[in-house]
């Protein structure tokens, strides 16, 4: 019993993960805005926004638009309840900058922003704009203190997926190097029962990765609008996938199971070092839209906050020690089917 | 050691040259998928279209090139191999024989491809680093398929076999072979390009590498 403490370790960071990964709210943001133009002279837009407290709040409420070093504040301002508002603003007809970002402050929410909300819609973009009277009030200070992850304005409620998406490979790559392990001890003892785990290995890591390319897809579809695209770090994670389906019907091909043993180990070594080399490195060199490839910054640079660091370090560990339980379980099986007390 | 090898190549060219039908059937696969795509397509003018073809008539050429190199040597003189040769040896003379064998066929078809499918799409062409894109897809081919035909050899399903193993671990290669091509005939600068050609140089070092270390396994029985 002593030996099996980290079997209840990583059932508990699971259930950490799962309970707080889907039950903590986001945080407050903004949607969208309608219309996303602004012309010349007055314009009215509606703000929807996501676990805000506008109505609330408002006493203390300020939205204002940012262009280049110019702050718009509305003439007018309607709240309409906790997650709506109008706002009415007027622009002049020399700015700084195509784009508009949307702030919006208040003792609950704190501040909040959309980034590139509004684009400009035929006025003048110039290096001398006409300059609006500086209308911001001392801002509301910050409440912090809730649990929440932080609100992206593409990923939004898909920043949870994070907390599963990447551990699965995390735990993925892992079970494969003790594929890797195994089929070297293999070659090097020619024991059975070092085959059998090499295969098991792959197997559990085979369905991590299901789940992977699974939650990755869902990702690919809310914020790059297609199941599939086609991307180097997408690519190599299929063709790790082939790769092991690949020695699965090697192995089975094979009658002689010593012989199948042998080809399947020596197969399984090729294909990590090859897949390893198109995963992780080969993208790097390239264009890619995947986050920490190409100069794409990776979660852990920037968006990665001590809320979602909280959940996803336990994520990886409880994932990985998850896999490995189940790999223990299907080794002890083989072996009772090798020694022929199991059929 | 070098000895063995250059003894190995040496057999296979000649036993190669003996039996001409079996480099014959090499070059009629190619050429006659070359034809197939012609009738398909008459004339290319879009590059991509032309340039990815290319590479996957050659692709399947390879395959089946180079499932023959342990395909031809039946258990018995497997054994007889291994009781004269190093397996390192064995297994360095069968991938600088498949590098001879694969250039000459990628050379020849890009020949017949040219001529037959339209040399449109080549006006532009880098012709220094489209030679090397056709001379490092042969030698990376070459590299890789090696060992997977070596496995694949040992099995009752060869060429079946040989194309499961061999397309997942081909295909990084392959895909960065097409856009050093289709850059080279682009006429994009080196010095952009040349990034795919390291690429390439890197997955080729591994692979032989990796062969070296693993084939004495595959071998002894």
């Amino acid at each position: 019993m002593a030996k099996q403490w980290w079997k209840f370790l990583s059932a508990l960071l699971i259930l950490f993960t799962l309970a707080l990964g889907f039950r903590a709210p986001l945080a407050p943001g903004i949607v969208s805005v309608s219309p996303d133009m602004l012309s010349y002279g007055a314009t009215s837009v509606a703000i929807l926004g996501y676990n805000t407290k506008f109505k609330s709040a408002e006493s203390s409420l300020q939205v204002w638009l940012a262009n280049s070093d110019l702050v718009y504040c509305p003439y007018e301002l309607v709240v309409v309840d906790e997650t709506h508002i109008r706002a009415s603003f007027s622009i002049a007809d020399e700015i700084g900058d195509s784009f508009f970002d949307l702030y919006i402050n208040s003792d609950a929410d704190g501040t909040i922003m959309l980034p590139a909300a509004f684009m400009q819609n035929g006025i003048n973009v110039g290096l001398s704009p006409i300059r609006p009277q500086p209308c911001l009030k001392p801002l509301a200070a910050t409440e912090t203190g809730a649990f929440n992850y932080p609100n992206q304005s593409i990923l939004n409620e898909t920043i949870r997926n994070i907390l599963f998406h990447v551990p699965s490979w995390f735990a993925m790559i892992f079970l494969m190097l003790a594929s890797l392990v195994s089929s070297i001890r293999y070659l090097s003892g020619n024991k059975a029962m070092d085959d059998l785990a090499a295969a098991n290995a792959a197997h559990v890591g085979l369905a991590f990765a299901i789940v992977g390319l699974a939650t990755g897809s869902l990702w690919a579809r809310f914020t790059w609008g297609a199941w599939w695209v086609s991307d180097p770090r997408l690519n190599g994670a299929a063709i790790g996938v082939l790769i092991y389906l690949a020695y699965f019907v090697l192995r089975s091909s094979v009658g002689d199971e010593e012989k199948a043993a042998r080809l399947g180990a020596v197969y399984n070594i090729f294909a990590f070092f090859m897949m390893i080399l198109f995963v992780m490195v080969l993208p790097r060199l390239t264009d890619s839209l995947h986050p920490g490839v190409g100069g794409n910054p990776a979660f852990s640079k920037y968006d990665l906050d001590d809320n979602l660091r909280v959940v996803f370090y336990p994520a990886v560990i409880g994932w990985i020690g998850m896999g490995m339980w189940i790999l223990q379980i299907r080794n002890r099986i083989s072996k009772l089917k090798l020694n022929k007390i199991l059929r | 050691m070098w000895s063995e090898v250059k003894a190995i190549v040496l057999k296979d060219l000649r036993m190669e040259l003996r039996s001409r039908h079996s480099l014959g059937s090499v070059f009629l696969y190619v050429v006659a998928s070359i034809f197939v795509a012609y009738s398909g397509f008459s004339q290319i003018v879009d590059v991509p279209t032309w340039n990815a073809l290319f590479w996957i008539i050659v692709l399947f050429a390879a395959f089946n090139a180079a499932a023959r190199s342990f395909a031809s040597e039946n258990a018995g003189r497997r054994l007889y191999l291994f009781t004269l040769a190093r397996p390192e040896a064995v297994v360095i003379g069968k991938m600088l024989y498949n590098v001879m064998l694969l250039t000459v066929m990628v050379l020849t078809s890009f020949v017949v491809f040219a001529v037959m499918i339209g040399t449109g799409p080549l006006e532009q062409a880098d012709v220094s680093a489209l030679m090397l894109a056709l001379l490092l897809g042969a030698f990376g081919l070459a590299c890789i398929l090696t060992l997977i035909s070596a496995i694949a050899a040992q099995t009752d399903n060869n060429l079946g076999l040989m194309a499961i193993l061999g397309l997942p671990v081909i295909l990084p290669l392959l895909l960065i072979l097409m856009r050093f091509s289709k850059n080279a005939i682009d006429g994009i600068a080196w010095s952009i390009n040349h990034v795919y050609a390291l690429q390439i140089l890197a997955i080729m070092l591994l692979s032989a590498a990796l062969s070296y270390i693993l084939f004495p396994y595959l071998w002894r029985e």
